[in-house]
């Protein structure tokens, strides 16, 4: 199976997971900044989502694309670091033209993922898993507004948010152009283009995650 | 007045694959800034063999900056700190008095070291006999104009084609991925009607070839391109993707 045997292969599995990613985050995204506008909108969004079927299958398969993204970036990681060999450079200088992101993809993934598990404790745990098990029946797992208003109404959890997003910010503006690069949606004209279109697309996505963080920690 | 200027190298020995190396200094003084850097080291060789000491093995043929024999990762970049020159090209003009100059072999699994700077290539050789050529039977040779190839195409091609496989793009890599490489040398063909005919199968082939070798995945960082002593740039490797992609899925 050459999405197993092959290097371009396993780069590909890479690149659909993480545009499918992305593509999630957009979605987050556009529903989180409606709580900034309206909290019984933004409540009405939980419900429809909840732990519906839709939601559930859903869940299942963006939780099945992270799993999958986490375990090829180890592999390769490792295929990687074994291909550079035993002995490594004594003085490495960085060339010019090289985004500091692409070098650094796992360790921001890391910082991400770690990010991502105090971020599903704070609310799915007390939205979806919550309606599910009934697991904590003081909260109700249809107010996400008022989970938002308590969590980022302490400023410090507003800035760890606000700093994990920049994480976010960084791996996707490279892993975006890269993702379509690896997958040969590419060539000399589309490669300036791509990386352009990466950064104001990132850009917007990590500006609307940080408003909502910005606005509930700092302003409402 | 020819200006002249005193370095220490820091040099990379190391008697063979197996044994371990390290770094060994050596101090050299009243060098022509117009030197070369190969030359450079000729001079350096000829006063160890003088003193009785190993002279520093290291890979060159050309000096003109065509062969891609010369390699050498000098202070972080491979082929030195100047832009689109191999090695041989490099002048010591580029240094400054009293500079510490660490000289240091390709590191990458598939270039092991055969002695101090020299490496062994031959991974790429095996990878171009994997698919990197067109089987033609030759018969009477025909109009050179009687298969017509936009100019766009021909000029990519010959970009691609202008890879003298160093392998600066192995050692720039932080995945030691050989993907620049085989992306010019499956570009050069899938550019051109009588390269596309065997098109999926030296993509495949060669890219097999390349992972079986143990050389990394391309993360695209683009350090490759950056230190390309030839500027072949990675929307090469973005046919290459696209053209095993295809195949694969034809498959």
């Amino acid at each position: 199976m050459w999405l197993l045997n092959s290097s371009i292969g396993k780069k590909v599995v890479m690149s659909i997971t993480g545009l499918f990613l992305i593509l999630f985050l957009t979605f987050h995204m556009s529903m989180n900044v409606v709580a900034i506008f309206s909290g019984e909108a933004y409540n009405m969004i939980c419900e429809f989502l909840g732990a519906n079927w839709y939601a559930l299958v859903g869940t299942l398969v963006i939780a099945g694309g992270a799993v999958l993204h986490i375990l090829y970036a180890f592999w390769l990681t490792y295929i990687n670091r074994r291909a550079r060999g035993n002995d490594r450079y004594k003085v490495v200088d960085k060339p010019q033209g090289v985004e500091w992101a692409s070098q650094n993809m796992l360790v921001l993934g890391i910082i991400i993922a770690l990010g991502l598990l105090l971020h599903l404790y704070d609310f799915w745990f007390k939205m979806q898993f919550n309606e599910i098990t009934g697991i904590l029946p003081d909260v109700n797992p249809h107010d996400g507004y008022g989970l938002i208003a308590e969590k980022f109404a302490n400023p410090a959890i507003a800035v760890a948010y606000l700093v994990w997003f920049v994480a976010i910010w960084f791996h996707l503006t490279h892993g975006f152009w890269s993702a379509l690069q690896t997958l040969g949606w590419n060539n000399k004209i589309w490669l300036s283009r791509w990386k352009c279109i990466s950064c104001i697309y990132m850009t917007v996505i990590c500006l609307g995650f940080a408003a909502v963080a910005i606005y509930f920690g700092f302003i409402a | 007045m020819e200006k002249t200027i005193n370095i220490t190298l820091r040099i990379w020995r190391q008697r063979g694959p197996k044994e371990k190396g390290a770094f060994k200094e050596y101090a050299l003084s009243n060098i022509s800034v117009d030197s070369s850097f190969l030359e450079m080291l000729d001079i350096l060789n000829e006063q160890l063999i003088n003193k009785g000491e190993e002279p520093v093995v290291f890979d060159h043929d050309c000096r003109e900056g065509i062969c891609g024999m010369c390699s050498l990762y000098i202070n972080g970049h491979p082929h030195g700190p100047d832009e689109d020159i191999t090695t041989c090209q490099l002048h010591m003009r580029k240094f400054n008095d009293g500079d510490v100059i660490t000289v240091e072999p390709w590191r990458s699994a598939g270039f092991p070291v055969i002695r101090d700077l020299m490496v062994d290539r031959g991974a790429f050789d095996k990878i171009i006999q994997a698919g990197g050529y067109i089987s033609v039977n030759t018969g009477g040779v025909p109009d050179a104009n009687a298969i017509p190839i936009p100019k766009a195409n021909a000029d990519e091609a010959m970009d691609a084609a202008s890879c003298i496989g160093c392998g600066a793009c192995v050692a720039a890599c932080k995945n030691g991925s050989a993907m620049l490489f085989v992306s010019a040398k499956v570009s050069q063909f899938a550019l051109l009607p009588q390269g596309r005919v065997e098109a999926a199968r030296r993509a495949k082939a060669m890219l097999a070839k390349m992972d079986e070798l143990g050389f990394g995945n391309c993360t695209n960082t683009g350090a490759c391109e950056a230190e390309c002593p030839k500027n072949v740039s990675i929307s090469n490797i973005a046919r290459l993707n696209r053209e095993f992609i295809k195949a694969k899925l034809k498959d």
